[in-house]
C-alpha cells in the first residue's frame, strides 16, 4: 500500500469504522517502507516489533474517534530521542546510544497512540541540506534516484513522499524541514520558535531549531502540528501562548490579504523554473482575491553568514557534550584522557560536522568573538526588523524555498560553500524565528518545486490557511513520484 | 581586523586544540582551504552598519521563567550507567586526571 | 624597598537549596555515587536546563547582605572547556551580567576599619567531582554537578594577609547570617581562590599575579599569603621578576609550590545560554526579600554591646553564626540574664557542642529551656551545682522548669521551712557549737553540709549560711 491516495480525515474514518485495523495498516506500512528503504535509504531504523506491539495495544484499547492520530503510523527523525529505541543523529558517535527518555514530542505522540514506525535518515547531527553527511547512509530523492532530497530532514521527507507514511517529524535549524520539503514535493512547516518543546531533541543551534510535520496535506500537517505543540515545562524557550486549533479557519479564502514578495527571494542565483513558480502562485494568491506587494527585506543577503556565525557557535558548544566519557563513542586503546577527548571527538565525528565545530569555536574565540559572533548576532536583529517592517503592513511572505531543485547526489558535496549558500531562503525565518512553510508549486525539469509561506510569529494559523488555500486552487500536490508505484 | 587575515594552518590547529579535535596533515590543508573560503562569508559581515545596534542572542518570547524549587530524584543512575562506555563501582572511569583543578571555577 | 600587597578573592559558596540550579535533581551530600542525578546532570543529547527560582532567590538574599546592586536584567553565559566532571563540557555561569555587583563589607584589623568592595557576584552552577586513583584511573560522581553557587569577587581593596583573613571572616558570617548557605570550608560548601601581586610602593601599576590552590581554611589562607608575600619580596628584591604562575599550599611546610607557569590567558568562548531566557528581577521580588533579611551580625554585635551591655569579645563570638545569635537573642527575649545566657552558650553549650560534634540547630536545645534554667538560678530556685543536672537534662530535650520540679530539685529558701531543720541540726551538734564558739569557724562548714544532706542538696546555701549563724549566736 502506500499513502498516495488517502488522508488523515479519511484514514481516521476508516479506523473507526473498523474497515481496517492500526495492526493491519502497520503491518502494511512496514512492508512498505521495508521494500522502499532498499532504493531511497530513508530509514536508519525501522521499529517493527514496537510499532506492532504498540498498534495491537491501540486495537485492543479502541480507536477514539475524537482522537485523529489514534493508529496512526508516523516516522520520526533520527535527532529526536525516543526512548529505548536506538537514536544515531546519524552520527557514529551515537550509532549505538539507547536513549533512556522520551522527547516532548514524541511523550506527546505516544499519548495520542500513535504509532512511532522508525527513526529517519538525516544529515548528521542536522547539519547539511543533502541528507549526504549521515553516517549510515545516503537517501535518495523518490522523484529522481540519482538526486539528494535535501536535508537535514532528508529521510523524513522522502518516506512521506513516496508515500510510506502519512506523516513525518523533522527538525528545522536553517531550513531542514522546508528544504527538503520542497525536493521532495510534500508540506513541511516550521513553527514559530518557542511554539514546540524542544527537549529531546538533540540540539543543534539552541537558538534556531524546531520541530515541525511533514505530510502530504496543508490541513494533515496542521492537525499533527495541532498535537505536538504547545508549553512544556522542560524547555522554558518553550512559549506559554495558548495553541489555536490550526486546522480551524481553513476555508480556502485568502480574500482581502495582503501578501508580500521580497524582490531578494527572486534575485540572482534563483532557478528561472523555480522564479516562475513563485510568481505563478502570486497570480494563484491575486485570483483568489488577495493583493501581492513587492517588498524588500535588505539584510536577506547576510543572512546566510549571520546564520553559519550563530549556528555552528551554538553547534560547538551543544556538541562538545560528545566526548566519549558518559555515553555515545569512545575511542579504543586510549593512553590518556587527551586521547579519549581527540580521538572520540575525531573519530567519532564526519567532516561537515567538524567543519561546523571549527567554525564555531573560531567564532567565538578570544579576540574574535565581536567580530564574529555578537557582531552576527546584531545582524539578526536588523534582519529580524526588516521582517517586522513587511508583517506592518502585510499578512505573509512569499518565496521560493530553495534557489533551485534538488540537486545531484554528489555534486555540492565537496564544496562546503557552495553548500550553504543553498540555505539563503530558509534561514532568515529561523534567524527570526517565524513560522515558515514549503508546500508543493511547481516542477522544474520533472523535479518539485517548493513553494515557502512565511507569516509573523505564533501565526500559524495564517500560514495554514494560505496553504491550503494555495492547495486547493492548485494541483501540484497530486503528483506522485514513480518509486511510490500507480502514478 | 579578523578580516584582514586569511585563517592559516597553526590557527586551526589552535582551535582544533579548543575544540578537541586533531586533524592529519591532508585534512589540515583542505580545512584551512574550506574554512578560509567560509571566513571570508563571515567576513561580509563587517560591510554592515551595525552601531547601535542590540544583538539578539534569543528569539523566545519567554523570559523570568523559572521553576519552583522542589526536588525530584529521578532513579536513572543504573540506566545512565548502563550507557556509559566504562564504569566501575557506580562511578564513570576515565583514564587518569592529570590536573588538580577541582569543582567550578 | 618597600612594597604594597593587593591581594584578590573569589569566594565560591553552595547554597542549600532542595534541587540542583538546572534540574530537579536532589542537593544531597554523602549518597553513593551517581544517586543523585539525572538525564540533565550527564549532560545527555536533548535534555535542556530550567532554572531554579530557589537559587535566583538565594542570589538575590546573599548580594543584599553584601550591600551589592541587583542586576534586574541579568542572564547566564556558558563557559566552554573540557573535564570528566563537566558533563556538557560547558558550566553555566554568569559573565556579562551577573546578577549583582559593586557591593562592599565591612572588615575590622587591629581596631581598624575598612570597607572591602565586592566587584560581582554571579549565580552557576558547580561541577561533579573526581577521585583520582593510583592504579591509572579516575572515577567520576556527578552527584554534586549542578549544585548551586554564588561565586564572589571582590574589589582590588585587600592590602595584606590579615586583612583577607578578617574579609572571609565576615563575608562567612554575612552570607551565613541569611541562611542560604552553611558556609563551611571543611565541608566544601565554601571555597576560596586567591591571587596576590605585589608593587613598590606608590607605583600605580598592578604586579603581576600568582594564583594559589589548595587553601582549605581561612588560616591557611593568611598563611599562604604571607608566604606568598614574602617570596615576591624577595624575588623583586634580588632582581627576579614575578611570573604568571599557579601556585599550591603545602600546609605541612606552610609555603607554596610551583604547579604551572600561565601562557595566556585561557579561552573559555562565553556566550549567553540559549536554552534560559533572560531574567527580570522585579523591585517588589527585592524589596519583599529585602524585608525577609535577619539583621545582620555587625548590627546584632552593635546591639549585644550597647543595649545589652556585653563585652566586645563575647558580642563576636555569639554572632559568628545566625543560628548562636537568634539562640542567643530568643533566651533574653524569654527573661534569661543577657549576661547569663552569654556566658552559658559561650561556656557549657559551646563545651556540649564540641564535645557532640554537632551545630546547635541539630541538638535538642532550646531558647526556652535555656531561659528556664536561667531564670531558676537567678531567682535563686536552683544553685548552679543543680543547674549542670538540668543543662544535662534538657540537651535530652527536657523542659527545664517541668523537669526541675518533677525531680525535685527546687532549691528550698523559704526560712520558715529551713529554720526547723537548722535548730535541728544545731541541737544535734553541740560539739561543733562548741567549736564555732572558740572561734573554730571550719564547725559552720560542717553544719552547713549536716544541713545540705538533710535536704538532699536543695537548700539554698545563702539562705541556710544566713539563719545557721543567727541561730549559733543565739546559742
Amino acid at each position: 500500500m502506500n499513502y498516495f491516495d488517502t488522508d488523515l480525515t479519511t484514514l481516521h474514518t476508516k479506523l473507526v469504522n473498523k474497515e481496517i485495523t492500526s495492526e493491519q495498516l502497520t503491518k502494511e506500512t512496514l512492508a512498505t517502507i521495508k521494500a522502499d528503504n532498499e532504493k531511497l535509504n530513508a530509514y536508519i531504523t525501522i521499529d517493527e516489533d514496537a510499532a506492532l506491539a504498540t498498534a495491537k495495544a491501540v486495537d485492543e484499547k479502541g480507536i477514539n474517534a475524537d482522537n485523529l492520530w489514534a493508529g496512526i503510523p508516523i516516522a520520526i527523525k533520527d535527532n529526536i530521542v525516543t526512548k529505548g529505541l536506538k537514536t544515531t543523529a546519524a552520527s557514529k558517535m551515537l550509532a549505538d546510544f539507547n536513549p533512556i527518555y522520551d522527547a516532548t514530542v514524541i511523550e506527546k505522540l505516544r499519548a495520542n497512540d500513535v504509532v512511532i514506525i522508525g527513526k529517519t535518515n538525516m544529515d548528521e547531527f542536522a547539519m547539511g541540506g543533502s541528507t549526504e553527511t549521515s553516517y549510515f547512509k545516503t537517501t535518495h530523492n523518490p522523484w529522481n534516484l540519482s538526486k539528494v532530497p535535501g536535508g537535514s530532514s532528508g529521510g523524513s521527507a522522502t518516506t512521506v513522499s513516496a508515500g510510506g507514511v502519512l506523516a513525518a517529524l523533522g527538525t528545522d535549524t536553517g531550513g531542514s524541514i522546508r528544504q527538503p520539503a520542497s525536493f521532495t514535493g510534500v508540506v513541511g512547516v516550521k513553527p514559530t520558535y518557542g511554539r514546540v518543546s524542544r527537549w529531546g531533541i538533540i540540539a543543534f543551534g539552541s537558538s534556531l531549531d524546531q520541530v515541525g510535520p511533514f505530510t502530504r496535506t496543508v490541513k494533515d500537517n496542521a492537525a499533527l502540528l495541532n498535537i505536538i505543540a504547545g508549553h512544556d515545562d522542560h524547555d522554558m524557550t518553550s512559549s506559554d501562548k495558548a495553541v489555536p486549533d490550526f486546522t480551524a479557519g481553513l476555508d480556502g479564502s485568502v480574500k482581502g490579504m495582503r501578501v508580500a514578495l521580497p524582490k531578494e527571494y527572486l534575485g540572482e542565483g534563483v532557478d528561472e523554473n523555480v522564479k516562475k513558480a513563485v510568481l505563478d502562485a502570486a497570480s494563484t494568491f491575486k485570483s483568489l482575491g488577495a493583493t501581492v506587494d513587492e517588498v524588500s527585506l535588505p539584510h536577506s543577503k547576510y543572512g546566510i553568514a549571520a546564520y553559519y556565525i550563530i549556528s555552528s557557535s551554538e553547534a560547538s558548544s551543544n556538541l562538545q557534550r560528545f566526548d566519549g566519557i558518559r555515553y555515545g563513542y569512545r575511542a579504543k586503546d586510549v593512553k590518556n584522557l587527551e586521547d579519549v577527548y581527540v580521538r572520540s571527538r575525531s573519530e567519532g565525528f564526519g567532516n561537515e560536522v567538524k567543519r561546523r565545530i571549527m567554525l564555531g569555536t573560531y567564532s567565538l574565540s578570544a579576540g574574535f568573538y565581536d567580530a564574529y559572533f555578537r557582531k552576527a548576532a546584531e545582524v539578526r536583529t536588523l534582519m529580524i526588523n526588516d521582517f517586522k517592517k513587511v508583517f506592518e503592513d502585510h499578512d505573509f511572505i512569499i518565496g521560493p524555498t530553495a534557489p533551485t531543485p534538488a540537486f545531484g547526489i554528489g555534486e555540492d558535496s565537496n564544496d562546503p560553500k557552495k553548500m550553504y549558500m543553498n540555505d539563503v531562503l530558509t534561514v532568515p525565518v529561523n534567524m527570526a524565528g517565524l513560522p515558515g512553510m514549503s508546500l508543493p508549486a511547481g516542477f522544474s525539469n520533472d523535479l518539485p518545486v517548493g513553494l515557502q509561506i512565511i507569516a509573523k510569529p505564533f501565526d500559524e494559523q495564517t500560514l495554514y490557511r494560505a496553504g491550503y488555500a494555495f492547495e486547493q486552487a492548485t494541483d501540484f500536490h497530486k503528483a506522485t513520484p514513480e518509486i511510490g508505484g500507480d502514478k | 581586523m579578523a578580516n584582514e587575515n586569511k585563517i592559516d594552518k597553526s590557527q586551526v590547529k589552535h582551535v582544533a586544540s579548543l575544540a578537541k579535535l586533531e586533524f592529519d596533515d591532508a585534512d589540515l590543508g583542505k580545512f584551512t582551504t574550506q574554512l578560509g573560503e567560509i571566513m571570508d562569508l563571515f567576513n561580509t559581515l563587517s560591510e554592515v552598519d551595525t552601531d547601535g545596534v542590540e544583538p539578539t542572542f534569543s528569539v523566545t518570547d519567554q523570559f523570568n521563567t523559572m521553576r519552583e524549587d522542589v526536588a525530584v530524584n529521578s532513579h536513572q543512575k543504573d540506566a545512565l550507567l548502563k550507557n556509559a562506555p566504562d564504569t566501575q563501582d557506580g562511578y564513570i572511569r576515565v583514564p587518569a586526571i592529570i590536573d588538580e583543578s577541582e569543582g567550578a571555577n | 624597598m618597600n612594597f604594597q600587597t593587593t591581594i584578590g578573592l573569589e569566594v565560591h559558596v553552595e547554597l542549600k537549596t532542595n534541587s540542583k540550579i538546572f534540574s530537579p535533581s536532589p542537593v544531597a551530600f554523602g549518597d553513593d555515587p551517581n544517586a543523585n542525578t539525572n538525564v540533565i546532570d550527564w549532560g545527555y543529547p536533548g535534555v535542556l536546563p530550567t532554572t531554579n527560582k530557589g537559587v535566583v532567590e538565594s542570589g538575590i538574599k546573599a548580594a543584599l547582605a553584601l550591600h551589592a546592586k541587583i542586576e534586574q536584567h541579568n542572564h547566564f553565559d556558558r563557559k566552554n572547556y573540557f573535564y570528566p566532571d563537566n558533563p556538557k563540557a560547558y558550566q553555566i555561569t554568569q559573565s556579562d551580567k551577573p546578577i549583582a555587583h559593586d557591593g562592599w563589607i565591612e572588615i575590622e584589623v587591629d581596631g581598624e576599619k575598612k570597607k572591602v568592595g565586592i566587584a560581582e557576584m554571579h549565580i552557576e552552577e558547580d561541577a561533579g567531582k573526581n577521585t583520582h586513583n593510583p592504579n591509572g584511573y579516575s572515577f567520576v560522581d556527578l552527584n554534586r554537578q549542578g549544585t548551586p553557587l554564588i561565586e564572589i569577587v571582590s574589589k582590588p581593596d585587600i592590602a595584606s594577609p590579615d586583612e583577607a583573613y578578617a574579609y572571609l571572616e565576615a563575608l562567612r558570617q554575612r552570607v551565613q547570617f541569611t541562611g542560604v548557605s552553611d558556609v563551611k570550608m571543611e565541608e566544601g560548601s565554601m571555597r576560596v581562590d586567591v591571587n596576590i601581586s605585589i608593587r613598590p610602593y606608590g607605583s600605580d601599576k598592578f604586579g603581576t599575579k600568582t594564583e594559589i590552590k589548595n587553601l582549605n581554611s581561612f588560616n591557611y589562607v593568611r598563611k599562604g599569603l604571607a608566604y606568598e608575600e614574602k617570596r615576591q619580596q624577595q624575588v623583586l628584591m634580588s632582581g627576579g621578576t614575578i611570573q604568571q604562575e599557579t601556585r599550591r599550599f603545602d600546609e605541612a611546610s606552610g609555603q607554596t609550590i610551583l604547579m604551572r607557569v600561565k601562557e595566556g590567558a585561557d579561552d573559555y568562548r562565553y556566550f549567553p545560554e540559549p536554552d534560559l531566557p533572560a531574567l527580570a528581577i522585579s523591585d517588589d521580588w527585592i524589596k519583599s526579600i529585602g524585608e525577609s533579611m535577619p539583621e545582620m551580625p555587625g548590627k546584632r554585635r552593635e546591639r549585644y554591646v550597647k543595649e545589652l551591655g556585653l563585652k566586645d569579645y563575647d558580642a563576636m563570638v555569639l554572632t559568628q553564626t545566625k543560628e548562636m545569635s537568634d539562640f542567643f537573642d530568643t533566651t533574653v527575649k524569654n527573661g534569661a540574664d543577657p549576661k547569663m545566657t552569654a556566658n552559658y552558650l559561650m561556656g557549657d553549650v559551646n563545651a556540649y557542642l564540641n564535645d557532640q560534634q554537632v551545630d546547635l540547630q541539630d541538638t535538642k536545645l532550646t531558647p526556652n529551656n535555656l531561659a528556664g534554667m536561667i531564670k531558676m538560678i537567678s531567682d535563686g530556685t536552683i544553685s548552679t551545682k543543680i543547674a549542670k543536672k538540668v543543662f544535662k537534662a534538657i540537651t535530652q530535650g527536657e523542659e527545664s522548669v517541668a523537669w526541675v520540679k518533677s525531680k525535685g530539685l527546687i532549691q528550698l529558701s523559704d526560712p520558715a521551712q529551713l529554720t526547723p531543720i537548722i535548730k535541728g541540726v544545731v541541737d544535734d551538734n553541740q560539739q561543733s557549737v562548741d567549736d564555732f564558739k572558740n572561734g573554730k569557724d571550719r564547725a559552720v562548714g560542717y553544719l552547713v553540709g549536716q544541713v545540705m544532706k538533710q535536704t538532699h542538696g536543695q537548700a539554698n546555701p545563702k539562705v541556710v549560711n544566713q539563719i545557721l549563724m543567727a541561730e549559733l549566736k543565739s546559742r
